[in-house]
């Protein structure tokens, strides 16, 4: 985060077109009404994903070599976390909600 | 950061001091910015298990207009964008281009938020409150944390578009004009979450 002279125009150039892109494709699916099921669904998860690394790399300039250590560190600890409590969430309220049917 | 050649000198030793204080607060604000995410995580959580609760009121379909998502959305994006173009132009010392970069982004947060309002005052009216259901609550409650990120994401733009003519690119400056570039690219991640999980999948 501390190399902001290395930054350039392009660099933000291509995470924008990437980022319209991947913004698109779901947008169009859904509106076009092309797919329908959990096929949509799947590609609405796999575009954000994609996504959300673009803007890690391209915008936030996240890499593994000039990004210090300890911010790495506390970005895979936040997934942790957000994993076990999103996750543990949603199973037991999804686990919950077929019991009372 | 500015390069400082170590040379030994008092005022060298300052600068080193300082530079180490303004990495630890990045590093600080980016502590910061993994907690938020945590925050919105959870929203996102309690938003998919409420949101089909919609106590026979109003339903994700009839509130939600994709083309006004998609405005939005465009909005952002491209408000990244020019927070990039500023944060070039602050490496490259041209303080002019920063404050120009930076009105247009505040802009663009402005035109942001106003449509946010628009949309909630709409859904109000029509009777869609955060009151009428489960769904509506967990809807108001995640995207208005969001919105009121931006809001504070703009006063901080407009706050550094006076501070920049009155203290120049210092060190200090600078350090926070990249805090505050983190600040709102995480914003543009949090809005992929709310695009994906919740406009996407309740018009479907």
């Amino acid at each position: 985060m501390n190399h902001s002279a290395e930054r350039s125009v392009s660099t933000y150039l291509t995470g924008f077109v990437l980022a319209i892109i991947l913004t698109a494709i779901p947008f169009g699916i859904v509106w076009g009404g092309l797919l329908t099921g959990t096929a949509v669904y799947a590609i609405i998860a796999v575009a954000a994903i994609l996504q959300v690394l673009v803007h890690l790399v391209f915008f936030l300039h996240l890499d593994l070599k000039s990004t210090p250590a300890e911010n790495l560190f506390f970005l895979g600890f936040a997934a942790v976390l957000i994993v076990i409590m999103v996750g543990g969430s949603l199973w037991i309220m999804i686990d919950l909600h077929h019991r009372m049917m | 950061m500015s390069e400082t050649a170590v040379t030994g000198t008092a005022s060298d030793l300052l600068e080193e001091e300082e530079k180490k204080s303004l990495e630890s607060r990045e590093f600080g604000f980016w502590v910061y910015l993994m907690t938020d995410a945590i925050i919105f995580a959870l929203l996102f959580a309690t938003y998919v298990v409420l949101s089909k609760n919609s106590a026979a009121g109003p339903t994700s379909k009839d509130v939600f207009d994709l083309r006004h998502t998609a405005g939005e959305t465009a909005l952002l994006l491209i408000s990244s964008l020019t927070f990039g173009m500023a944060t070039i132009a602050m490496a490259k010392g041209l303080s002019g281009r920063v404050i120009m970069w930076l009105v247009v982004t505040a802009l663009l947060g402005v035109g942001f938020l106003a449509m946010e309002m628009m949309e909630f005052h709409g859904m109000i009216a029509k009777g869609a409150g955060p009151d009428v259901s489960g769904f509506l609550s967990a809807f108001f409650t995640l995207v208005g944390t969001h919105g009121l990120h931006v809001t504070f994401g703009t006063i901080g733009i407009l706050v550094m578009i006076v501070q920049i003519p009155l203290k120049g690119l210092t060190p200090p400056v600078r350090s926070r004009l990249l805090r505050l570039g983190l600040f709102w690219h995480f914003l543009d991640i949090v809005w992929i979450g709310i695009f994906s999980v919740v406009y996407l999948p309740g018009v479907m």
